[in-house]
């Protein structure tokens, strides 16, 4: 390491109406050094790297690149000056090519065979393989990171920005990521990585700084800090890990006999003869990465689309060719992973959207008529029961946080006493005091007696909350299994996470 | 009924002429469309384009010069479209239907004083012996540089689109405006730019309705070329080749009805001449049924965040 920093920084400030989204932020990174941003949501560290690649322009503080003035005035100025970024949402045209794709990232594409020739070099060189001419819409989660990856490599970056890269991978691929990424450090290229999961940090990151409401709260080295203590500088108070009491599970609430169902959209995944039963008091446990069958297993459960005669068991009765307000009637509940536009309707207020899934469990429309005051009432109770911070049931679903929303989206369903809930990635994107909260949630409305299924991609959480745990790869779902006794290393291979297998022990 | 009046080489050379409008003014909005923008205003940048052009060459009597303006007075129009989505964030589909509207009636202003004026005309580009030869002379060789500068540019858009970096830079902000964005590229810019060169295209062809097809100004002349562009741009599946293949269909049907009628056909008027518009969209919807899907961001509007 040298000891002019490759980059530092020095007091950035940045407000948007109403909060500060940096204030007074400083640190520096060294080449070759794998520097960790932690912090939970809404603590500012997209700002931040934002910043640092030229998208949002501070409003004080300077920036220094091996101790000269950096001021990237947009994305080219910073990929010139060396600095690349993978983003939390893939930045990935879906309809366009590989090569494509990495061509609208660099600032002097070859043409495209040579370009396609480079892609291969790399590609072979860092362990991660990928074919220049292919649409990128059909790749897996894993596949669509080494395109960005890639675009970031083909430009020699002196520092690589990574934000949350690993929430869409499967164990394996992690392993894949972190080898590629300690051989870029060992290199010489310093890494900025931004994660929620902590125990990757510890593993990866030579130290880290930790960001809360826009202010450093700290700096430490992660080896050496456990994932709890730097989990409670983030959050800035001491940390509840959700209790699970022991519990036998009661009669079988849920069965699937053969499901099979075509995915309603062109890059969904079909779901292949699916059968599983879930018990009363039970939390089954659904893992998988993303696209390999979860919203459609969805879908299926909460009756959006409908199933064949004898493929859904619930309570013994058939409810396959029931829809969801049928469903919800008989006290099945679910709260899909899109919370804007799916689970909660963006511009209708809280209490409209109470009543929008609450209104015949709740008895809140008489003969037709809405009952405007029990649904703000029923609203008001999601709102106190699960400490939504908001003004009030009249505000709009768009305005709350992703965590809020998240909490409001789960309670209503709690809160409606189901029979089964079905829900996908109930904690997504969502900061580790809330995720607490609602996994408890979960583990309450199990222990009161009712049949849960959780999809997620949050293995730690499933692990944390499942009795069972089974895996979707493919639109399959494999044998359910006591969560208690399985390793990383078997679930890894449940969700089938064997992209790149043979380069994982290259 | 005499078939024999409908001279084939007549009618091949007429259609040519028929599907020429629509071509300039699918292709234009095609480039629109990729960018992620959707302009419903084609019918009333053409007869916009088609007033400008007429009266211009009226004045100075140069046809070429009246193409020019009808480009920039198309243009022009759509800088109100771009202005209205781009910069206002107003809806596309609002904004593109008022542009429609506002163009008939400022084109019905600008025209009162050309009902019944003939235009100068346009001369055929002299191909010397290649129009000598039997069939195809008179087939391709005798028509004006508008025509074939109309093919020209199909095939330009197909380059651009296919083998440039603006090409697809252009169908990267169609694709996704928010992933262009975060990579730099200035996604207003390129999609004001991309409607402006539809604005120039639809001017182009609503000109050569008023100068060439027809040679004369009446309100409302371009009779509903511009929803036919529209309709044809979806349904070549946003591919300029197919888009050709699809005008021509389209103008030759309507060339071949209009024959049919000359020629007495015991078939009522109003069947043949909703036959080009069937047809047309029966050909494309059966072409169109592989998966090549519109542009992503098609008609979304792009909020910039920080």
């Amino acid at each position: 390491m040298t000891d002019t920093p490759l980059l530092q920084l020095d007091g950035l400030t940045k407000g948007y109406p109403g909060v500060m989204a940096n204030d007074d932020v400083s640190l520096s990174i060294a080449a070759g050094e794998v520097h960790a941003l932690l912090g939970e949501n809404g603590a500012g560290k997209s700002t931040l790297v934002k910043m640092i690649y030229g998208l949002v322009k501070p409003d004080a503080g300077r920036m220094k690149m091996f101790g000269k003035p950096y001021d990237p005035t947009d994305p080219h100025a910073a990929r010139t000056a060396g600095v690349g970024m993978v983003f939390q949402h893939f930045s990935l045209f879906d309809a366009l090519t590989v090569a494509e794709n990495i061509a609208l990232g660099m600032e002097n594409a070859p043409k495209m065979r040579e370009l396609s020739r480079r892609i291969r070099e790399v590609s072979e060189t860092y362990g991660l393989p990928l074919a220049p001419d292919r649409t990128v819409g059909d790749l897996s989660a894993g596949e669509r990171q080494r395109v960005e990856i890639i675009r970031c490599l083909l430009q020699d970056p002196k520092l690589l920005i990574m934000d949350e890269p690993t929430s869409v991978l499967t164990p394996q691929e992690v392993e894949i990521l972190f080898k590629t990424l300690r051989k870029l450090s060992a290199e010489g290229t310093a890494i900025l990585y931004i994660s929620h999961k902590l125990g990757e940090i510890r593993a990866l990151c030579d130290s880290a700084t930790i960001l809360r409401l826009g202010k450093v709260v700290g700096h430490c080295t992660p080896s050496e800090t456990s994932a709890r203590e730097m989990a409670e500088m983030m959050v800035g108070n001491t940390l509840q890990t959700p209790v699970r009491a022991g519990k036998t599970p009661g009669d079988v609430v849920l069965e699937l006999k053969n499901l099979s169902a075509r995915s309603p959209s062109a890059f969904g995944m079909p779901l292949r003869e699916i059968s599983v039963s879930v018990r009363r008091g039970e939390i089954l446990g659904i893992g998988g990465v993303a696209g390999n069958g979860q919203d459609e297993l969805l879908a299926a459960l909460s009756g959006e689309t409908l199933s064949p005669r004898g493929t859904i068991l619930f309570q013994n009765s058939d409810v396959g060719l029931m829809g969801p307000t049928m469903r919800r009637a008989v006290g099945i509940l679910s709260a899909p992973e899109e919370r804007l536009g799916h689970a909660a309707v963006p511009d209708m207020s809280l209490t409209e959207n109470a009543m929008l899934t609450g209104a015949a469990r709740e008895g809140l429309d008489r003969g037709g008529l809405l009952d405007w005051r029990a649904a703000r009432d029923f609203a008001k109770r999601i709102i106190e029961a699960f400490d939504v911070r908001t003004p009030g049931p009249a505000n709009a679903a768009r305005s709350l946080s992703g965590g809020n929303l998240q909490k409001f989206v789960i309670g209503r369903e709690v809160l409606q006493r189901p029979e089964l809930l079905v829900v996908n990635q109930p904690t997504w994107g969502v900061d580790a005091s809330a995720a607490a909260a609602i996994r408890q949630a979960l583990l309450d409305l199990a222990e009161n007696g009712a049949a849960i299924v959780v999809i997620s991609q949050d293995l730690d959480e499933l692990m944390e909350i499942s009795d069972r745990f089974a895996a979707l790869n493919e639109g399959r779902l494999s044998e359910p299994r006591p969560a208690q006794e399985l390793s990383v290393e078997e679930i890894g291979l449940m969700m089938g996470g064997s992209h790149g297998m043979e380069v994982a022990h290259v | 009924m005499d078939l024999s009046a409908i001279n084939p080489l007549l009618f091949v050379a007429g259609f040519l002429v028929a599907a020429t409008p629509l071509i300039f003014a699918a292709i234009g909005e095609l480039v629109a469309e990729k960018s992620g923008v959707l302009n419903l205003g084609v019918e009333g940048m053409m007869i916009t384009g088609a007033i400008c052009g007429f009266a211009t060459a009226v004045e100075t009597g140069s046809p070429l010069l009246g193409f020019a303006a009808a480009a920039a007075g198309g243009a022009a129009l759509s800088l109100l479209f771009a202005f209205l989505t781009q910069v206002t964030l107003a809806n596309q589909v609002a904004s593109g239907l008022a542009l429609t509207l506002f163009g008939l009636g400022l084109s019905a202003l600008l025209g009162q004083g050309y009902v019944g004026v003939k235009p100068p005309r346009l001369g055929d580009i002299d191909f010397g012996p290649l129009a000598d030869i039997p069939v195809i002379g008179p087939i391709l060789f005798t028509h004006d540089i508008i025509l074939y500068l109309g093919i020209a540019l199909v095939a330009g858009v197909w380059v651009l689109l296919r083998f440039t970096r603006a090409g697809l830079i252009l169908r990267a902000v169609g694709e996704s405006h928010n992933a262009a964005h975060a990579l730099g590229y200035k996604v207003r810019r390129i999609r004001t730019l991309a409607i402006v060169f539809g604005g120039a295209c639809a001017g182009l062809g609503g000109a050569y309705i008023s100068l060439i097809r027809v040679p004369q100004w009446t309100e409302g002349m371009t009779a509903g070329v511009g929803w036919i562009a529209l309709a044809l741009v979806v349904f070549a599946s946003w591919k300029p080749w197919r888009l050709l293949l699809g005008a021509y269909l389209f103008g030759g049907i309507t060339q071949l009805q209009l024959n049919l009628q000359g020629a007495g056909v015991a078939i009522p008027v109003e069947y043949l001449a909703m036959s080009p518009y069937l047809i047309t969209i029966l050909v494309l919807v059966i072409l169109s049924a592989d998966k090549s899907a519109a542009p992503a961001s098609l008609g979304r509007n792009f909020h910039a965040s920080g």
